[in-house]
């Protein structure tokens, strides 16, 4: 699989994680800053897991996530500027300024979501899947899941009607081993969150998430696994967030120690390491994409708090179509 | 108000900063959302120190927590502004100083006093904003006025065909109707299929139109209704069956969090055309946990349409215009009015548009507003009152609860000057309180007595005949509030 990739599958793969870090950096600085309010959750250190199933999407393919979406988005090919402009509640944000941090959507690129309430995006996923059977479509719809959400009900009747229904739905957990403060094997009975999909014939796998290129793989045979019509697969990425839940979590309920030994297999500095080995590029050209995408990023933030606030008349737009 | 004063607190810090700024200064984070100040307890860096986004600088302990914060650009450190353990540092005051190859996110291309003028006016812009939007709180409710679609007052139906059918029919009818005219509406629910419906509405749905389109569902309301949602924004068109509204309390996030709400959070990109249909109301002794009504519950809600039909006539025509329309709504049936028949259209196009209520009974004396199956008690009421005390009612029949048709209420009220609202839901905070506040914030002085609510008890639905009989309104109930308005 690995040998498969052209230099700009490396490139992308680069660029987009990197895309991502230096977003998610900038908007903790505007959060600080008091352009960003509400709630804020930060992609960083989960990188590898959209980008590397972004390298397995197709076209049409739909998406539908959980309210830490920024990186989401960023993967998907949303532009930076959009996004930071409805973080930052203005006018030229993806949802005009409406939707905040939690939710935002483009259905130009069947992005379906930024859900603010846990689990609700499984059977909303469940559902777009559905509606590509339904019309007889090839494509799939991915709908990713933190840890946290595993214990929700209707993530267990969305599975039991996948499953039931044999629908085109890959199911991502992204388990990064917090739900808020509560560690998954304080919160989660057994083991391998995967293997609830067992109980309903679901199909799944456990990988690791901080490799991209493994997570490439995995998700390419998920992918294809659904997309021939054998119904629903759960892919369990083992993963870490570097941040707090949301900006104001201190994250002491972890140890530093456990922080840095995840650091150390950082996403973006493997693929680098990669990278390097394979002689795709060279460090000077990875200075050269860092230097590009930290100045995209800063544009992208100075375009969101350059850019008007809703006016007021919007207050009482888009309740009704 | 307290919270923009804040806000506009941490604007200025702000726009200090801006002022001052030519290389990039860092600042004191807020950590959250309610932040003010915090303490700088540890520097982790010193001066001269060369740093690149990501890297950890400082540790600042704030009400909650104590936060390590990272510098979000690469450069030199040049100069630590405040010592460590200096305590209540304002959010957004600088904090150091770097000087890098990273220019400020302000200063780019931008003379100061530009940016201090844009920031000012934002400010300014800010303030408007806040003092407008507090205004408007106090005078809200002009959006359902607006959304009333005027001048389609009852047109008269002239349909060649009729046939006499029961409301359960009817509703039937129109679902099939919609069916053969739009491959994505489909039919989603717990014994739709096979069982032909817990009530029988979906009666032959199955024959018709196979397995793929009429979904027997398991016993998971919250599931299959999120499913329904998620394929309604990605375009199909659903009509979820709950056997009862009762088992949509199971489902209710999905329908207020995820349909209601996403057209706005979206910014107008993905819509939910849906419907959720079922009984709704007290059955017959059915008792606490099956007897409820849910349709002030439901209007409470922005980006919810709710429609109450009170016949088999208006069940058809309203339940043929919902299914058609490109918002949720939420359409509450009544299990006692299945069996009642009446003359329906057999036209293809017939259909009653939503928000528009309906005047089944014209009077001079007194107004009822009602909905649903209180329908036929207000008219039963309206025929003693005539025969009896000689009083001349007039009955609204809403038909769709949101958007509200208050023109046609605030008219009749404006010539009967009295009125009364009728309705099964529990009283506190139900749609007649709704009704009351409108007629008595437009036209005050067109009320010659109070307006009284008939609601259902202000309890849980009891078991027993004699009880749930108290706890319904009966037609000596209207009757009584008639009497009371008209001083007899």
């Amino acid at each position: 699989m690995k040998n498969k990739f052209k230099k700009e599958d490396y490139i992308k793969i680069y660029t987009k994680m990197l895309q991502i870090r230096r977003f998610e950096e900038r908007a903790a600085q505007l959060y600080g800053m008091g352009h960003i309010g509400g709630f804020c959750h930060l992609y960083i250190g989960q990188e590898a897991v959209v980008v590397g199933v972004l390298m397995t999407i197709e076209n049409n393919d739909s998406v539908v996530t959980t309210y830490r979406d920024h990186g989401h988005m960023i993967a998907r090919g949303l532009e930076p500027k959009k996004i930071m402009a409805e973080l930052t509640g203005r006018q030229t944000g993806y949802s005009n300024g409406k939707g905040g941090s939690m939710h935002m959507f483009s259905k130009k690129n069947n992005f379906y979501g930024g859900h603010g309430i846990v689990g609700a995006q499984v059977p909303i996923g469940t559902g777009i899947a559905f509606t590509h059977k339904y019309r007889k479509e090839k494509q799939i719809c991915r709908t990713y899941i933190g840890d946290g959400a595993m214990n929700n009900g209707q993530v267990f009747e969305a599975f039991n009607l996948a499953s039931l229904w044999k629908l085109p739905v890959l199911y991502i957990i992204e388990n990064n081993m917090y739900g808020m403060g509560t560690s998954v094997d304080r919160a989660s009975a057994g083991k391998d969150l995967f293997k609830r999909g067992e109980a309903f014939g679901i199909k799944g796998k456990k990988i690791d998430g901080m490799d991209v290129f493994r997570v490439i793989e995995a998700a390419q045979l998920a992918g294809d696994y659904v997309r021939s019509g054998k119904g629903p697969y759960i892919l369990e990425v083992q993963t870490y967030r570097y941040k707090g839940h949301s900006m104001s979590d201190p994250a002491k309920y972890r140890t530093k120690e456990e922080l840095e030994s995840y650091k150390v297999n950082d996403p973006i500095n493997l693929a680098a390491k990669e990278i390097l080995k394979k002689k795709i590029l060279s460090k000077n050209d990875l200075e050269k994409i860092n230097s590009e995408i930290i100045k995209e990023i800063k544009d992208a933030a100075q375009y969101a708090i350059d850019s008007p606030f809703p006016e007021e008349k919007e207050l009482f737009t888009n309740v009704y179509l | 108000m307290q919270l923009i004063a804040h806000f506009l607190k941490r604007k200025n810090y702000l726009l200090t900063f801006i002022c001052r700024v030519m290389s990039i200064e860092i600042l004191m984070p807020a950590l959250s959302p309610t932040m003010t100040e915090g303490n700088l307890s540890k520097w982790l860096v010193k001066e001269g120190d060369k740093v690149s986004s990501g890297d950890v600088i400082a540790e600042i302990e704030t009400d909650k927590a104590t936060m390590e914060i990272e510098s979000a650009d690469e450069g030199t450190v040049t100069k630590l502004l405040i010592k460590e353990g200096t305590e209540s540092v304002p959010v957004n005051s600088p904090i150091a100083v770097l000087d890098g190859e990273d220019k400020d996110l302000s200063s780019d291309n931008k003379d100061d006093s530009n940016v201090m003028t844009n920031d000012h006016n934002k400010n300014e812009n800010l303030k408007v904003d806040s003092l407008n939007n507090e205004k408007k709180d106090e005078t809200t409710e002009e959006p359902d006025l607006n959304l009333i679609q005027k001048n389609q007052k009852n047109k008269k139906f002239e349909f060649s065909n009729y046939k006499s059918i029961t409301m359960r029919q009817s509703i039937r009818d129109a679902i099939a109707e919609e069916m053969r005219k739009n491959d994505s509406v489909f039919v989603i629910g717990e014994e739709v299929g096979e069982y032909e419906g817990a009530y029988k509405v979906t009666q032959g749905l199955l024959d018709e139109f196979g397995s793929s389109r009429i979904l027997d569902t398991p016993i998971s309301e919250h599931g299959f209704t999120g499913l329904a949602v998620g394929s309604a924004f990605k375009g199909l068109r659903p009509v979820v069956e709950f056997m009862t509204f009762n088992f949509s309390m199971q489902a209710i996030d999905q329908i207020i969090n995820s349909a209601a709400k996403t057209l706005y959070m979206s910014g107008g990109q993905i819509n939910c055309p849906i419907v959720f249909r079922g009984p709704n109301g007290a059955a017959s002794q059915v008792a606490a946990q099956h007897s409820q009504d849910f349709s002030s519950w439901y209007s409470h809600c922005p980006g919810l349409k709710v429609v109450v039909p009170s016949n088999a006539f208006n069940a058809k025509g309203l339940l043929k215009s919902s299914i058609e329309d490109d918002n949720p709504v939420i359409f509450l049936e009544n299990e006692i009015l299945y069996n009642q028949k009446m003359d329906v259209p057999e036209d293809t196009n017939f259909d009653i548009p939503l928000g528009v209520a309906n005047i089944p009974l014209e009077g001079t004396d007194a107004t009822i507003v009602t909905y649903s199956i209180m329908v036929s008690k207000s008219l039963e009421a309206a025929e003693i009152l005539k025969k009896e005390y000689n009083i001349n009612v007039e009955i609204i029949d809403l038909q769709t609860i949101r958007p509200l048709d208050s023109d046609t209420i605030l008219n009749s009220v404006k010539k009967t000057n009295r009125l009364i609202t009728v309705e099964e839901s529990w009283p506190f905070a139900s749609v007649g309180s709704e009704i009351v506040n409108i007629v008595q914030r437009e036209i005050f002085d067109y009320l010659d007595s109070p307006i009284i609510k008939v609601n259902s008890a202000d309890v849980p639905m009891p078991y027993s005949s004699v009880l749930e009989k108290k706890y319904l309104p009966q037609v000596q109930d209207i009757i009584s509030a008639i009497k009371k308005i008209c001083y007899i």
